[in-house]
């Protein structure tokens, strides 16, 4: 059975434009469509009307590489829990639904067009720490370091991050401490992380501030929202790393810029 | 308030001394206030476990006479335990105050359409009642500690000034409503400081809380106890009987 919707959608020339919503007809949709499919079609429709198509970022398609992200009748990646944007189906949705769709709104993210967000403040914040300083060459064997199971999984958990940005849209404080945390986390639980692990914390919060994302007050909406289902537990565990680092880390380090 | 001191994004800040850094940083001034906050829970639960003297059932005015007698024979302790709490108040609302600015200014148009999907009610009414539990202190001080607008005050008589200020109905109201408030602030404060600090073991269900709505529902039941009861009749007229030296 085909859906017909009413689209909602943010349209923006560019960055420094002013945007408002615009409304479609979509009919005809499949409920077996993703999302980013319908808008294919909804595109396509506007191209051959001789409209300018609507814009939004999108890759693998699949749910593992961040770049999909729209904030879906006020969710953001929409209804679906541990769903990105291009995982979601139509299914999702009811028939003559109207669903309204905007980019993720941070001062951080700036609206490039329609729906697409400059998200290079993440990559900035994984430039500030998010490494680990190793002599390159032969690739050390397996077992040479052994990891807990525990953190091993913990670990894990939070590298599942794909940096889509969903914590900072669904956050009201547009605060990017998921993120950041989950990347502190990631390396942070390995023993390849811990020389670095108390500097890493210090210069991936401050970068964070810099960039202008908010603060956490555990609202709780942004592990609600995250695809990858990571926790607000990591948030803790990336304070108690930057405190430590404040306390204790010496002087030198925490001035020191790049690799150690 | 602080974010125009902010440098652009992406651009660097001069070097500053660690306390600089970490009160300039998200993180340092959520670290103050949940410290600040635990160090007011503590405050909140012996004040209201004094004021249950109230009902102390054989010569209550005597027993609130003795007990506040006993807190002005700490002399300069008395003034350094003022202090700190004056320090804890300014540094909890300052830090606020900053971090919401900086807060508003992360998300400077609003969305279209917005769903709220685990904040609880006390977490988004933190801001609100946290500046009204502001103005109620200002307030209560005043009321009951300077006796400033009171209808019968008597310096170091807590019994008859709390039975008889609660003669006016809406000073009982107003302080039921303020431990209400307060219940809804620590339903998420006394939650989320522990976890801002790092404090808690990672669980499945970190949105639970069950010490803190205990810490919520004692408090707020704790407080409303003296003005309802006082409402009530509940306390009977009573003398100090000595007064302490
Ligand atoms: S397009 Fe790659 S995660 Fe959605």
């Amino acid at each position: 059975m085909p859906m017909k919707l009413t689209l909602r959608v943010w349209r923006q020339a560019g960055p420094n434009a002013d945007g408002a919503f615009r409304e479609y007809q979509a009919n005809d949709v499949s409920p077996d469509m993703s999302f980013l499919e319908m808008l294919d079609v909804v595109n396509e429709q506007l191209t051959a009307k001789g409209e300018v198509p609507i814009a939004f970022d999108h890759d693998c398609r699949e749910g593992i590489c961040g770049m999909c992200g729209l904030m879906i009748n006020g969710s953001a990646h929409g209804p679906m829990p541990a769903t990105t944007t291009c995982q979601l189906h139509m299914r999702s949705f009811a028939d003559g639904e109207t669903i309204t769709i905007e980019p993720w709104r941070a001062t951080a993210f700036p609206v490039l067009r329609d729906l697409c967000v400059d998200r290079s403040a993440l990559d900035r914040i994984v430039q500030a720490g998010g490494f680990i300083s190793v002599q390159t060459g032969n690739a050390p064997d397996g077992n040479a370091l052994p990891v807990p199971k525990q953190d091993a999984d913990a670990a894990m958990d939070a590298a599942a991050c794909i940096g889509c940005g969903a914590c900072v849209a669904a956050c009201p404080n547009a605060s990017a401490s998921l993120f950041t945390a989950a990347k502190v986390a990631h390396l942070g639980f390995l023993p390849q992380g811990q020389p670095e692990r108390y500097r890493r914390a210090l210069k991936m919060v401050a970068q964070m501030d810099l960039e202008h994302f908010g603060g956490c007050t555990l609202f709780g909406e942004c592990q609600e929202a995250c695809p990858k289902e990571i926790s607000i537990d990591t948030i803790g565990r990336m304070n108690k790393d930057y405190l430590t680092g404040m306390l204790f880390e010496p002087a030198e380090n925490q001035k020191a810029a790049g690799a150690g | 308030m602080s974010v125009s001191t902010l440098p652009a994004a992406g651009v660097a800040r001069p070097p500053a001394g660690r306390v600089r850094r970490f009160w300039d940083s998200s993180v340092g001034k959520k670290v103050v206030m949940a410290v600040t906050g635990i160090g007011g829970i503590a405050f909140v639960i012996a004040h209201m476990a004094g004021n249950l003297q109230m009902f102390t059932p054989t010569a209550p005015a005597q027993a609130m006479h003795t007990y506040a007698a006993g807190l002005r024979k700490l002399g300069p302790l008395l003034w350094i335990a003022r202090g700190g709490l004056v320090a804890m108040v300014v540094l909890h609302v300052v830090a606020a105050l900053q971090l919401t600015a900086r807060n508003r200014a992360a998300r400077p148009s609003a969305y279209g359409r917005k769903e709220h999907h685990t904040s609880t009610w006390g977490a988004r009414s933190m801001r609100v009642g946290g500046v009204v539990l502001v103005g109620f202190i200002v307030f209560h001080i005043l009321d009951m500690t300077l006796g400033v607008g009171h209808p019968q005050f008597v310096h170091l008589d807590p019994y008859n000034n709390l039975r008889l200020g609660f003669q006016r109905w809406w000073a009982v109201g107003l302080y039921v409503v303020a431990a209400g408030l307060l219940g809804l602030h620590l339903f998420h404060g006394a939650w989320a400081s522990w976890r801002t600090l790092g404090l808690r073991r990672p669980s499945d269900r970190p949105l639970h809380r069950n010490i803190a709505i205990a810490i919520a529902v004692l408090v707020t039941l704790g407080f409303a106890a003296v003005p309802v009861a006082a409402a009530l009749g509940v306390f009977a007229p009573d003398v100090v009987q000595e007064v302490a030296p």
